[in-house]
């Protein structure tokens, strides 16, 4: 049908599973999960298919409980002008989780951790896997979940309370503030919470 | 407001001392209303009417909002001019914590004052859960008429406080040992659901 699906199962054998063309024209394809990692590499590196550019990772889950939960890689090649979406089927029953892409695109760091934070799927390999969009001490579940409530598990009041006594510096690592050069000149406090990779602890649950 | 004179005018011994409060209360009153430094807390769609606001056809300089202050410290009135998530929920209560006495709060929009259409997990339902609010700004969001007249209430509001109150209005409003500002039956309270929300369900 397409031929990049083509090429990718006269290489992977059945590690490529169903595929279709979406409505807006682009191609699906869908990888087992064993095998996803090799076949995006040789998206990317086969010089006939050159999906150079990662523009997004993220999760579906259907309303319907005995489909899989499945995530999705939305690639291009932007010498070729090409598109391709790689799907990955998780069971829900099972362990929820994936290779990382992060070696072979960078630019999957946060897009992952947005998937983890979100939907609770955990990508092996990954450097530096924490919650994103919700605070680190954040206990009451991955809300894109279907089995998540709209309003959250706890109380409003609960809800106020935890993150009034979140401590707001303590989201960033310390790469992230730029400061691994200032290191010296910090006050000893941060000093200290930083070299503890202290985040903070869920209020109440000590 | 009459606070301290409360015998009949001419005939109290303290007649004198009141009027003298009166005057040094509508002084100081209209000294701070028509000075105040706005610290603009923007957070969505509310923060552009806040800036057109400011901008050179609704001008709020002409109240006397002449600078706006980006740091908490020379701020006299805060504005959250939109949604505020929990995460920004101590962001927020550390910038009101660091500004001077006297202070004010402006909650602009549906979303600052009720969370608004975002009745969901990740929003605070009311910034007055966080900090103590004076005036409040219906709309969606206002337009800067809206906002106007929001401080010019405020002004209102200003100028009906007295420095001799025996117990003044603006103490501190720390948090208390859970770290709540106001009692958690309190907060539930103010953040059920209502209007459209109420035919959401609480559960998926």
């Amino acid at each position: 049908m397409n031929p990049t699906v083509d090429a990718l199962r006269a290489t992977f054998g059945d590690a490529i599973g169903r595929a279709h063309r979406a409505r807006d024209g682009d191609a699906v394809v869908v990888v087992r999960r064993e095998r996803l990692l090799d076949a995006l590499r040789w998206l990317r590196d086969t010089p006939d298919q050159r999906f150079d550019y990662l523009v997004d990772v993220t999760a579906v889950e259907y309303r319907d409980r005995e489909r899989p939960l499945e995530v999705v890689y939305f690639l291009r090649s932007l010498d070729r002008r090409a598109d391709l979406r790689v799907k990955v089927e998780l069971d829900p029953a099972g362990e929820l989780a994936v290779d990382s892409v992060v070696t072979l695109w960078a630019g999957a760091d946060w897009l992952e951790r947005e998937v983890y934070d979100m939907f609770g799927i955990t990508f092996h390999g990954h450097p530096d896997l924490r919650r994103i969009l919700m605070w680190e001490t954040y206990a009451e579940g991955y809300p894109l979940r279907k089995d998540f409530p709209l309003r959250g598990r706890f109380s409003r009041a609960e809800q106020v309370r935890q993150a009034l006594n979140a401590n707001p510096e303590a989201h960033y690592s310390l790469e992230e503030l730029s400061i691994a050069q200032a290191h010296a000149e910090l006050p000893a406090d941060m000093r200290g919470r930083l070299e503890r990779g202290e985040r903070g602890t869920v209020p109440g649950s000590a | 407001m009459k606070h301290v004179a409360t015998e009949v005018a001419g005939q109290s011994p303290n007649f004198l001392l009141a009027r003298f409060q009166q005057l040094v209360d509508w002084a100081v009153n209209a000294s701070r209303a028509n000075s105040l430094w706005p610290m603009p807390f923007g957070t969505a769609c509310c923060a552009i009417e806040f800036m057109a606001t400011a901008a050179s056809r609704f001008d709020f300089a002409r109240f006397g909002m002449e600078r706006q202050a980006f740091s908490p410290r020379q701020a006299d009135v805060l504005i959250c001019a939109g949604r505020l998530p929990f995460k920004l929920a101590p962001v927020i209560r550390r910038v009101f914590d660091q500004m001077p006495q006297p202070k004010w709060v402006i909650s602009m929009g549906a979303c600052a004052s009720t969370g608004g259409v975002f009745d969901n997990y990740a929003m605070v339902q009311g910034i007055d859960t966080i900090v103590p609010v004076d005036v409040y700004v219906p709309g969606c969001p206002p337009r800067p008429e809206g906002l106007l007249y929001g401080i010019l209430l405020l002004h209102k509001k200003i100028k009906g406080e007295s420095l001799f109150d025996a117990q003044p209005r603006r103490d501190e409003q720390v948090l208390d040992e859970r770290g709540l500002r106001l009692p958690p039956e309190t907060i539930n309270e103010i953040s059920e659901p209502f209007g459209n929300s109420i035919h959401q369900f609480r559960s998926a």
